[in-house]
């Protein structure tokens, strides 16, 4: 395998954190992440008879982590209310770095400034995987956009989120596009509508 | 510097978490003979003082007690109403036991729900647009603190006036409910918390906070 230039070492901490328990803070081995993971997905494609099935379920259960891992990050960056999607972006940068270790770049934003793409030039969910043939429709990491939908909701922001390349699938990077659609105004909480 | 409680409303106005930190108890204990001489409230669920206050028992105070005898609401542990007893000029001397009322967790959760709307008012009172809810609430004995999420949970502290960094103490607070709430698989969004490491390193953090100040990460 090619040497990529931009890896990051495999002690890297994939769980970053400032907080009160710096004190048992252990420079997690983000292999861990990526072999669960893994094992998730197998796993779940012995249970679920279509791979499509499977998209779906790994969509859910990223949204429903989203919804719970942006308290997370608010308690930890403090950061406020997003008035602009390119605020937003970079605070979805943020948390890649955050909580995967990864980078992704900011691009291709659509003339309306309502939508965007991350692209990574390595995945940490995919690192040790090649997709069987017969598997070639599963989206293998799209438990990342739910994660994405799931916290932005929560943030009262609706987006739709979807992958465009996948390394996985022969493509150069790994792309996501992500969809402004509106604003939850009804679930605003008070003081700031 | 004391913190009387910590309370965890959900964005739906639902109470989900309280934690009565210190709450200093009151208890008082006296022996009357007949005619009682403090006028005493029979209300339906409590036996309270009306007026007449003197030695420690105050207006508002209810009846804990009889003759060492347990009082919960009206009635005593052995079934005889509280009424009847203090009423007979046979059982006399008596003697009665106060508390300062505690609230039950019905009346939590009905006072918690009752802020939301509070909350909401306040913002739409502001003279300026995009004001916030109630950040601070002042009373001459007390002073509530409200910090209110992106995601609209609001934290609140109940302390004493003079108790400074409740802010950064606050935040602290989100961090740990993100922390052992959150992220334990068994919780469900929203709903009320049960969960004994939040509760074990909340109890240290506002230990912590009442000896000097949190450090804010």
């Amino acid at each position: 395998m090619k040497e990529n230039p931009n890896k990051i070492p495999i002690e890297r901490r994939v769980y970053k954190r400032r907080s009160c328990r710096d004190s048992n803070l252990t420079p997690q081995n983000s292999e861990l992440l990526t072999l669960t993971y893994g094992a998730l997905v197998s796993q779940m494609l012995r249970d679920y008879e279509s791979v499509d099935d499977v998209n779906k379920q790994l969509d859910r259960i990223g949204f429903n982590m989203g919804m719970r891992l942006i308290e997370d990050f608010l308690a930890r960056t403090g950061s406020g209310r997003c008035l602009d999607m390119r605020e937003t972006a970079d605070k979805i940068q943020l948390a890649f770095r955050m909580y995967l270790n990864v980078q992704p770049t900011v691009s291709n934003w659509a003339a309306s400034a309502d939508e965007f793409s991350l692209i990574f030039d390595t995945n940490p969910l995919t690192e040790f995987v090649e997709l069987p043939a017969d598997y070639q429709q599963l989206r293998y990491s799209s438990i990342l956009c739910g994660c994405i939908r799931g916290a932005l909701e929560m943030v009262q922001l609706e987006v739709q989120c979807w992958f465009t390349q996948d390394q996985l699938k022969g493509d150069a990077t790994t792309e996501i596009r992500v969809k402004f659609v509106r604003r939850l105004e009804d679930a605003v909480p008070a003081g700031e509508d | 510097m004391v913190i009387y409680g910590v309370y965890i409303v959900n964005k739906s106005g639902g109470l989900i978490f309280n934690l009565d930190h210190n709450l200093p108890k009151i208890e008082t204990e006296k022996t009357f003979s007949y005619p009682l001489d403090i006028a005493l409230d029979y209300e339906t669920k409590k036996v309270c003082v009306a007026f007449g206050q003197r030695d420690g028992i105050n207006v508002g105070h209810v009846l804990i007690g009889i003759n060492g005898v347990l009082v919960t609401g009206t009635l005593l542990e052995d079934g005889r109403d509280a009424r009847e007893v203090i009423e007979n000029k046979d059982n006399y001397p008596l003697s009665l036991k106060f508390s300062r009322p505690k609230m039950t967790t019905n009346e939590k959760i009905f006072l918690a729900s009752m802020f939301y709307p509070l909350f909401a008012i306040a913002s739409q009172l502001s003279p300026e647009p995009k004001s916030s809810g109630i950040e601070v609430l002042e009373a001459d004995t007390f002073r509530l603190h409200c910090f209110q999420t992106l995601t609209g949970v609001k934290f609140m502290i109940v302390a004493e006036n003079i108790q400074t960094g409740i802010d950064a103490l606050l935040r602290r607070i989100y961090e740990l409910y993100a922390d052992y709430v959150l992220k334990n698989p068994f919780y469900s969004l929203e709903m009320p918390i049960r969960c004994e490491l939040f509760d074990t390193n909340l109890q240290a953090l506002l230990d912590q906070a009442e000896k000097g100040g949190v450090v804010s990460s």
